[in-house]
């Protein structure tokens, strides 16, 4: 019997590993352009379910901390070229800041006061990169890959590093989850007073949570300037984001690490698939038509549906 | 006579310009079995969210062991031995019985001292209560007195010095009464200092060695059960809600 540890460790290798295997299959670049989209909803549905499911408070502002990932990375694109892994730290870390700031937020607000607070930070921080020249302000920045990517073209390169991302994340997700955080966390998102009452140090848990949410999401945004090579406010601070951060985890079941990524492949790939098939203005439709469906018939996602099939 | 395990001097709680609590006092000693009465409203369940920290005091202070544990964090204060229920049961509803004991072993008791087995104190606490055959329900699945009963095993299991028990008793028959009674003698006998807050004043009188009595914010009255009940305003107090 290996430890458990090493065992998830051997896990997230073997996945990192088979992610280069289909890099370097050189299919279609369709697919690791759709991929990476992919896998980036599997790191920010991640992100978001350590803060909106394991510690119950539900963040409607994901493109706040995604575009604040992008845009660290813009701004460290234009003043020193910093290379990938610089950014994505960067812009992991700056999010991170956030994080922790609304993570004092929820000292006087709960509930759906918390969320629309978290809505309004993503309407301010996108006025003020609209201001800010230097980052492109409102009419967008091109951005220029750097030349030569260590492997494969440049979008197969970015894949790879998505699935390490989304690796990362999970496990980090994961750790807690199993770990008297996610306990801590359960019991605050249960009842906040009775947790206090127990011995529970709810604030600190909620500044972890809203600090390692905030740093993933920065992570998933930070390589986005490369990806699309042209960044403007509408698409790095999209509504998409915001709602497929909730969507996905909820789709697949919130009170575990499955449940995000379940819900992001799935319906990540359902919108990338419509994308080309019917319209890209479809993506919101069936998010919307799914999330219904499932709020209404399946509240405890996929994974819930598993649990009652099975009889538990 | 035994040394003062709480103390709480000059206690004043205001909600906006409503005093819910004025210049409160009282001392409880270490073993004692203490209850605090009162009619509704009178301040009890706010005076015992100041005790624990739930609200901070507008005025006065709090002592523990000696310690001013006046601005101490709720959760700090459950770590040094004070530890209450709810009027109100709040389990942790996405648990089961035996996992909403887990939070406290692991936060609190734990904390403290060495950590120990869970499982087997949380199956001890769970016989001694009652609830062992209950141990992997959910609260929702729970009678209305299994509830309460679940409300005192998680406070048990965060291993009080001072257990402040909120009511506990409120809708029950008089048969539960008398099981959680039973439960909160054989506490005691333990050595856990007990302070009972009730509205009935039957199992009250039964279970303190000494009362006081709030109205309207302010203490009317301290003494023996008997004391009390000869008190004319105690009565008063109660006659005239
Ligand atoms: N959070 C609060 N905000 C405003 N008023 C409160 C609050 N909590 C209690 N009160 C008021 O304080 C008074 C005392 O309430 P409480 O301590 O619950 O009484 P008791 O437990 O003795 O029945 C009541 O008038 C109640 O309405
Ligand atoms: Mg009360």
């Amino acid at each position: 019997m290996m430890a458990r540890p090493a065992r998830a460790l051997l896990v997230g290798l073997a996945v990192v590993g088979a992610g280069i295997v289909v890099a370097a299959l050189r299919v279609n670049q369709y697919v690791y352009f759709a991929g990476y989209v992919v896998l980036q909803y599997v790191v920010i549905a991640t992100a978001w379910n350590i803060l909106g499911g394991y510690a119950g408070y539900v963040n409607f502002g994901t493109p706040a901390f995604f575009a604040l990932g992008a845009y660290t990375a813009v701004f460290l694109i234009q003043s020193t070229r910093a290379p990938l892994p610089v950014l994505i730290l960067a812009g992991g870390l700056v999010s991170a800041l956030l994080g922790l700031g609304i993570g004092y937020l929820t000292l006087r607000l709960r509930g759906v006061f918390f969320s629309i607070a978290t809505l309004a930070l993503s309407i301010v921080l996108q006025t003020m990169i609209i201001n800010w020249e230097y980052v492109g302000g409102s009419r967008g920045l091109s951005v220029i890959r750097p030349s030569g990517p260590p492997f494969g073209s440049y979008v197969t390169f970015l894949f790879t590093v998505m699935v390490l991302l989304s690796v990362v994340a999970v496990t980090v997700a994961r750790f807690i989850e199993r770990s008297w955080i996610g306990r801590g966390l359960a019991a605050l998102r249960d009842n906040e007073e009775a947790a206090e009452c127990m011995g529970v140090p709810t604030l600190r848990l909620k500044l972890f949570a809203t600090t390692v949410s905030g740093f993933l999401l920065g992570v998933a945004g930070a390589p986005f300037p490369y990806y699309v090579t042209f960044v403007e406010p509408n698409s790095a601070f999209n509504l998409d984001y915001a709602v497929n951060a909730l969507a996905m985890p909820m789709i697949g079941g919130t009170t575990s690490w499955v449940g995000p990524v379940i819900g992001a492949v799935l319906l990540g790939t359902a919108q990338q698939l419509a994308t080309v098939t019917i319209s890209s203005e479809m993506n919101l439709f069936i998010v919307g038509v799914v999330l219904v469906a499932f709020v209404v018939l399946a509240p405890e996602g996929i994974l819930g549906l598993v649990r009652r099939l099975r009889g538990r | 006579m035994a040394g003062t395990l709480l103390e709480v001097d000059g206690l004043t709680k205001r909600f906006g310009g409503f005093t819910a609590l004025h210049r409160v006092s009282l001392s409880v000693r270490a073993g004692e079995r203490f209850g605090l009465i009162g009619p509704n409203g009178s301040g009890k369940t706010t005076l015992i969210n100041c005790v624990s920290g739930a609200l901070a005091a507008d005025g006065g202070r709090i002592l523990f062991e000696g310690r001013d544990i006046t601005t101490l964090a709720a959760h700090r204060r459950t770590r040094l031995g004070i530890v209450r229920s709810f009027q109100i049961p709040k389990p942790f509803t996405s648990m089961t019985v035996r996992e909403n004991l887990g939070i406290p072993l692991e936060y609190a008791a734990h904390a403290r001292s060495q950590a120990g087995d869970a499982d087997a104190e949380a199956a001890e606490i769970l016989r001694t209560i009652g609830l062992e055959a209950k141990a992997h329900l959910r609260p929702a699945e729970l009678t209305q007195i299994e509830m309460r009963k679940l409300e005192l095993a998680r406070a048990m299991a965060a291993r009080p010095t001072l257990l402040i028990s909120d009511e506990a008793m409120a809708g029950l028959s008089s048969v539960e009464v008398d099981d959680i009674l039973a439960l909160l003698f054989r506490l005691n006998e333990q050595g856990i200092t007990i302070v009972m807050i009730e509205h009935i004043m039957r199992a009250v009188m039964r279970f303190s060695e000494r009362v006081v009595v709030l109205d309207a914010g302010e203490r009317i009255a301290e003494g023996t059960p008997a004391e009390i009940v000869r008190n004319p305003a105690v009565e008063k107090a109660y006659l005239g809600e």
